[in-house]
């Protein structure tokens, strides 16, 4: 193997591994944080599948964005839809045999590649122009916009502009995941493409990207309102201290 | 009702910087067990604090980690609205606790500037100091998140950490110094309490010719009545209210002098103290061994009542459901006929109503008072669909502000929720919560609503029939 395939496989490895564990450890910080009180945003569900299909409709819809903000709803319900269709496609280059219906997503996933733009163009530019989002905008709140588009042009560049070998595509990607590396495909927009996607990897566990996750342990939508129907127990509350309240006035 | 225009403001920094209220005095603080100024080593403490509350409250972990900026709370907040200050936006709010955490507990701290990380300086707690004392942790933003993130959850654990190291305001410490010394947030004294009950009796007795019983502290009723303690000393038509209902009823309840408060400052400040107000309301209810406690007309209380099985339960000796809203109460009541209702009693009246931000988003009831208002009088008007049930506008003097020096907040707060009043014909707002009451008195005159402002059992009393009852 050359030294480049040697130092990429080596880079992809520590980008899975600071992936998986900050992922794994963020997920475990919030499952492991109590919540001590009901407090979930009503009318709200009493029942567990009214909560499920509550949190499907945010997860799958969106819901509470296109109540507040119809916009950015189309821009971003349309950026998560062609990114899921994008990532499925991607699937082909890790599993064998490919599934059926993950081969027969290959030509929408490439429209997906090249519409994905277009939404992500629409969540940068109103970062810029509209005043009360540029106000809270922070720089990681672009660069992150601008990592995505450059992982959509060097993808899309391989398809139109220097096409790659598929072949040694997957056969490396097959290598990483066995853990039997080989060579690197000889091209620079894939070399681009894999770079910035460890990139984004690496970053994911540190920032705001975590709200895939964050979004299925929150209160205000996860919990069911039946506070009146079976008592809630805060695990870290203390047995309330007897006798201190006469301190009250009255009768 | 079809919705309201919404005028979204250009921003305006610092606009409200300078609005601080007065701080807590230290014979309060001291009398709640917090700490009379700020400690000598407040940065740590803080911090301490900051750390204890991030490892017990999962919704402030992961609603400071998982924010995304989208700007779809921005122009949600009745604060934001009525004053333009950016820093009024909830995410704005929000990112100025979120900033701290970020330096101190996330390993965006090493790298700053790349999502704004801050230390936690002087400059930044009296940033604190002034912007989460203008959110009235209402909610309203947690409706449009993608995520749900509750600004109301950062906003009290932002309090309790100020509270922790000796900063809080003069109001909510002064109230629930008075809960203290009284049992209730205005400091009627038991005496005076059973006194007012009996000019009210009184009243009616004048009124109607009925003899209507104000009970106090009468062991072996069956329902003690919490009533925020205004209601007995200010919104007296719906304490009278309250009296009808269960005269006319024939139900025999009680007040209680040691719980003569529905009120619970401490969700506006910190867990220990709401834990411990709460407490003594069922202490009362044990002590006189009533079946079932009903809470009067106030929007917070009824958010801690929905607590109170988790905060000081098990509630076994009551029986459920348990706590009951007076609304629900009632209009159970009058679902199975104990009422004779005259709605013609209320004639002089076009009746808006507002959803106070607790009961709407907080546990309801939506439905209940609004049956209510519509058994007793012949016109009710509804304010536009996106300020009413979820999405209904703060008054702008809930959570702790209510105070006479933070107006300027108060009434640039309140802004939406006239401009919503102003829509319709009403010329008697009812609604359900003291604070609201208190605020929306101020609210009618600075804005010139022409609105008589009372309960929603104030507009039911007077539409009662008090002869010729049914038995239930």
């Amino acid at each position: 193997m050359d030294s480049v395939s040697l130092i990429f496989n080596v880079l992809a490895y520590l980008a899975l591994a600071i992936f998986w564990v900050g992922v794994g450890y963020r997920l475990w910080v919030w499952a492991e944080t109590p919540v001590p009180l009901k407090i979930p945003t009503t009318p709200a569900p009493e029942t567990l599948s009214g909560v499920t299909a509550r949190m499907a409709g945010e997860v799958v819809l969106f819901r509470s964005l296109f109540r507040g903000d119809k916009a950015l709803w189309l821009g971003g319900w349309t950026f998560h839809g062609a990114l899921l269709l994008i990532l499925l496609k991607h699937l082909r280059y890790f599993l064998f045999p490919v599934p059926a219906w993950i081969a027969g997503l290959n030509h929408i996933g490439v429209y997906a590649g090249e519409f994905i733009l277009i939404p992500l163009l629409f969540l940068l530019v109103r970062r810029f122009t509209l005043e009360q989002v540029r106000y809270i905008s922070v720089l990681s709140d672009y660069l992150v916009l601008l990592l995505l588009i450059g992982i959509a042009l060097t993808g899309l560049a391989m398809k139109f502009v220097a096409g790659v070998d598929v072949v040694a595509v997957k056969a490396f990607m097959l290598g990483i995941i066995t853990l039997s590396p080989t060579a690197m495909p000889a091209s620079t927009w894939f070399l681009f493409h894999f770079s910035l996607v460890l990139l984004l990897l690496v970053y994911f566990p540190f920032s705001k990207l975590l709200h895939a996750g964050g979004v299925f342990v929150s209160p205000t939508r996860n919990q069911r309102d039946d506070g009146r129907i079976r008592r809630y127990v805060n695990p870290w509350d203390y047995p309330a201290e007897s006798g201190e309240v006469t301190t009250f006035g009255g009768g | 009702m079809a919705d309201m225009k919404i005028e979204v403001p250009r921003l305006q920094r610092d606009a409200f910087a300078d609005k601080q209220c007065h701080r807590a005095h230290a014979d309060h603080m001291e009398t709640i067990n917090l700490p009379p100024e700020l400690v000598d080593n407040w940065q740590q403490r803080a911090l301490e604090k900051m750390e204890q509350l991030l490892g017990r409250y999962r919704s402030l972990r992961d609603y400071l980690d998982i924010c995304v900026r989208c700007g779809s709370c921005a122009d949600k907040c009745p604060f934001f609205l009525g004053t333009g200050d950016p820093k009024n936006m909830p995410v704005a709010r929000a990112e100025l606790l979120r900033k701290v955490y970020r330096y101190y507990f996330t390993a965006a701290g090493w790298l700053p500037d790349l999502g704004r990380a801050e230390p936690l300086t002087e400059e930044v707690l009296n940033e604190w100091y002034t912007y989460f004392y203008q959110c009235s942790e209402c909610r309203r933003c947690s409706v449009f998140c993608p995520y749900g993130i509750d600004t109301a959850e950062i906003t009290m654990a932002a309090r309790e950490i100020m509270a922790s190291i000796g900063v809080a305001n003069k109001y909510i410490t002064e109230v629930l110094a008075n809960v203290y010394r009284t049992g209730n947030n205005i400091g009627i004294p038991a005496p005076a309490w059973a006194d007012n009950l009996e000019f009210l009796e009184d009243d009616i007795q004048e009124d109607t010719g009925v003899d209507v019983k104000m009970p106090v502290d009468q062991e072996g009723a069956d329902v003690l009545l919490v009533p925020p303690s205004a209601d007995n000393f200010v919104n007296l038509d719906t304490m009278m209210g309250y009296g009808k209902v269960f005269h006319a009823a024939g139900i025999s309840w009680t007040t209680a002098t040691y719980a003569s408060e529905a009120a619970n400052f401490g969700l506006f400040l910190d867990f220990n103290n709401m834990k411990k107000v709460n407490k003594r309301i069922i202490d009362a209810a044990r002590r006189l061994k009533v079946k079932r406690i009903v809470f009067g007309e106030c929007g917070h209380a009824w958010r801690v009542a929905l607590y109170m099985n988790t905060l000081n339960g098990p509630l076994d000796f009551l029986e459920v459901p348990n706590p009951i809203h007076c609304t629900e109460f009632t209009l159970d009541l009058l679902k199975r006929g104990a009422f004779k209702l005259d709605k013609s009693a209320n004639d002089e009246y076009v009746v808006t109503y507002h959803d106070p931000c607790n009961i709407a988003r907080a546990g309801g009831p939506l439905e209940p008072p609004r049956e209510l208002i519509r058994a007793s009088c012949n016109r009710f008007e509804e304010m536009p669909e996106n300020t009413t049930r979820i999405n209904t506008f703060c008054c702008g003097g809930g959570g702790g502000l209510l105070s006479d020096e933070h107006m300027d907040v108060r009434m640039a707060g309140a802004k939406m929720r006239a401009m919503a009043v102003q829509t319709t014909n009403a010329n008697y707002l009812a609604t359900m919560c003291a604070i609201c009451k208190a605020q929306l008195k101020k609210v009618n005159t600075h804005y010139k609503l022409g609105v008589e402002v009372e309960g929603v059992h104030g507009l039911f009393g007077r539409a009662l029939v008090l002869n010729g009852n049914q038995e239930v």
